[in-house]
């Protein structure tokens, strides 16, 4: 299954990556090989399997609703590039 | 055409934050208002290589939540990724149920002018909230708290049932009553524990082709989310009559000036790519387990309505008040085992208590008196023993001190004279007083009448039996 080149575009404006024309193509090439590799499973007739949607077969394992001690802020903001009092510092987001 | 020949089609999505302790994944406390970032962890800041773990009583609420809503309870309920950037979303996705939501196929009736009707819930799933952005922060700068991050959720989703503001905002307090009764949320749109987005599209009347929807945002008040769907209904005719066409997109109510405003952005519209969550399994719940949170349902406030009218004989008015609130509804019914005229006991709630307790500002959970106490009262007014207005004040002393009836009648001197020969005795010493009044009264003015009955009150300090104050009067005028 072949992609287009828009959609890799698409792709990566999602992902966030800017990727150079070369890249574009290249991308372009090995995630249509990828699509393709999975195209073979298309052939199997999967009617009566449930879609699996976990790899392990065990049921969650559940937490008591009790609190545990949280990071000191200073912490928490460590690895912070900006940082404002104990608030995480960004780049304003204009709504 | 005129807005009547359009037919608005609503659903509202609810977002109701669970009354846990702890965060959804992590042990972070959910408690409100504390120091950004006081409450993160390295799971709920998605640092890498944590593992979320599923705190149980958030499945517990859901399933509660489900039953009271007549949801079909999923045994096998998935999780799922919702990816997108925003800087208080640490992970860059949200963990949420996308395909496989925990419940589904629900009910949930409100009252309309029209009678009943019933709104059918599409699904409820749980989720993480994310953090919370400042963005007037200054200096070209957002600041982001992520103490909200991870705290649970439950969206509720109705089916498009809704056909006008007022049916919104009915069902949106059917389901803050049902939400607070069941112990789930808190109920406070103003805080943001109990959020709300309505979904609203016209149509032209007849049609069965639903119009383009617009999604609405930041509707904190029954008041802001009547408002911005009648702004919105009216908009959305207008682009029609004018010949253009309703544009999908989410708007955000702007309160300030009453409209509702675009917000659309660069980012490419609900492309969220979900994909199962590989680092929580599927969540299995029990047939047993949905049995037993189905038998520990209490019962809910429009059963309890229904009961109030029924087993008590009250208005409608009355119970629903009696009932907005079960603690309120759980006391009166601790006094109505104590007191049967259940009307006049009402009337005591509506009245005295609830001025009460909104003057001292108690809560109900701190009442000094017993019901017990309340019904011996009220008892004691209907014997006579104490006038009804004294008997206020007996309740607000109770109020404050928790003594017994009897002993503030006794120690406050409250107790009514029934005592013919003493009331008696006050009649006679007024009258003799007002020679001329009386003059008046036989010669036809009734209404001095009250004026008697003023003064033998007060000479008697309000705690003369009305009753025989009035019968002795009208003997010794000669009526």
């Amino acid at each position: 299954m072949a992609l287009t080149l828009e959609q890799v575009r698409h792709v990566a404006t999602l992902a966030r990556l800017s990727l150079t024309p070369e890249e574009e193509q290249r991308f372009t090439t090995q995630l249509s090989a990828v699509l393709d590799a999975v195209d073979q499973l298309q052939a199997l007739d999967v009617e009566a399997v449930a879609p699996t949607c976990h790899a392990t077969l065990t049921s969650s394992r559940l937490r008591e609703d009790v609190t545990r001690p949280s990071l000191p802020p200073e912490k928490s903001l460590a690895n912070a590039p900006a940082k404002s009092d104990t608030s995480f510092a960004v780049p304003k987001i204009i709504e | 055409m005129p807005v009547s020949d359009f037919q608005p089609v609503i659903g509202l999505e609810v977002h109701a934050q669970l009354l846990t302790q702890s965060k959804i994944f992590c042990g972070c406390s959910t408690a409100f208002g504390a120091e950004p970032n006081r409450n993160t962890c390295p799971v709920c800041l998605g640092m890498p290589g944590v593992l979320p773990v599923l705190n149980q009583r958030v499945a517990e609420f859901a399933v509660r939540t489900g039953l009271a809503l007549e949801c079909t309870i999923r045994p096998t309920s998935v999780w799922s990724r919702k990816n997108y950037f925003y800087p208080d979303l640490p992970k860059g996705y949200q963990i949420t149920q996308f395909d496989q939501p925990i419940c589904e196929h629900g009910r949930l009736v409100i009252d309309t002018p029209l009678g009943e009707k019933v709104i059918r819930i599409l699904r409820i799933h749980m989720e993480e909230d994310a953090g919370k952005s400042v963005h007037d922060a200054g200096g070209g700068q957002s600041l982001v708290d992520l103490n909200r991050a991870g705290v649970p959720l439950l969206e509720i989703v109705s089916q498009p049932d809704l056909r006008d503001a007022d049916e919104a905002v009915e069902y949106l307090k059917a389901m803050r009553d049902v939400l607070v009764y069941l112990g789930v949320n808190d109920g406070n749109l103003e805080e943001g524990s109990f959020r709300c987005d309505a979904n609203v599209s016209v149509m032209p009347k007849g049609s069965t082709t639903f119009g383009q929807r617009c999604e609405l945002k930041n509707l904190n008040s029954f008041r802001f989310l009547k408002q911005a769907i009648e702004y919105e209904i009216a908009r959305q005719v207008d682009v029609i009559e004018s010949g253009g066409k309703v544009v999908q997109e989410t708007r955000l109510w702007d309160v300030s000036k009453g409209v509702t405003r675009s917000m659309r952005s660069k980012e490419e519209a609900h492309d969220y790519r979900y994909f199962p969550e590989p680092d929580l399994p599927p969540l299995h719940v029990s047939a047993e387990a949905i049995d037993a949170a189905a038998q520990a349902l209490p019962e809910l406030p429009r059963a309890k309505l229904q009961r109030f009218t029924s087993q008590y004989g009250l208005p409608a008015y009355d119970a629903r008040i009696l009932t907005a609130e079960r603690p309120l509804a759980d006391y009166f019914e601790a006094c109505a085992g104590h007191y049967k005229d259940y009307k006049k006991l009402s009337n005591w709630f509506l009245g005295e208590l609830m001025r009460l307790l909104k003057e001292e500002g108690t809560p109900l959970s701190a009442l000094r008196f017993t019901p017990a106490q309340l019904g011996a009262l009220l008892g004691a007014v209907d014997q006579g023993t104490v006038s009804a207005n004294a008997g206020k004040d007996v309740l607000g002393e109770m109020f404050r001190t928790g003594k017994a009836p009897a002993d503030i009648i006794a120690e406050k001197g409250l107790a009514q004279v029934s005592d013919t020969g003493a009331i008696e005795a006050v009649v006679d010493d007024i009258l003799a007083k007002n020679a001329g009044e009386i003059e008046k009264y036989r010669a036809g003015k009734k209404q001095v009448f009250g004026f008697f009955v003023g003064q033998v009150m007060r000479a008697m300090k309000g705690k003369g039996n009305p009753a025989l104050v009035n019968e002795l009067l009208k003997k010794k005028l000669g009526d």
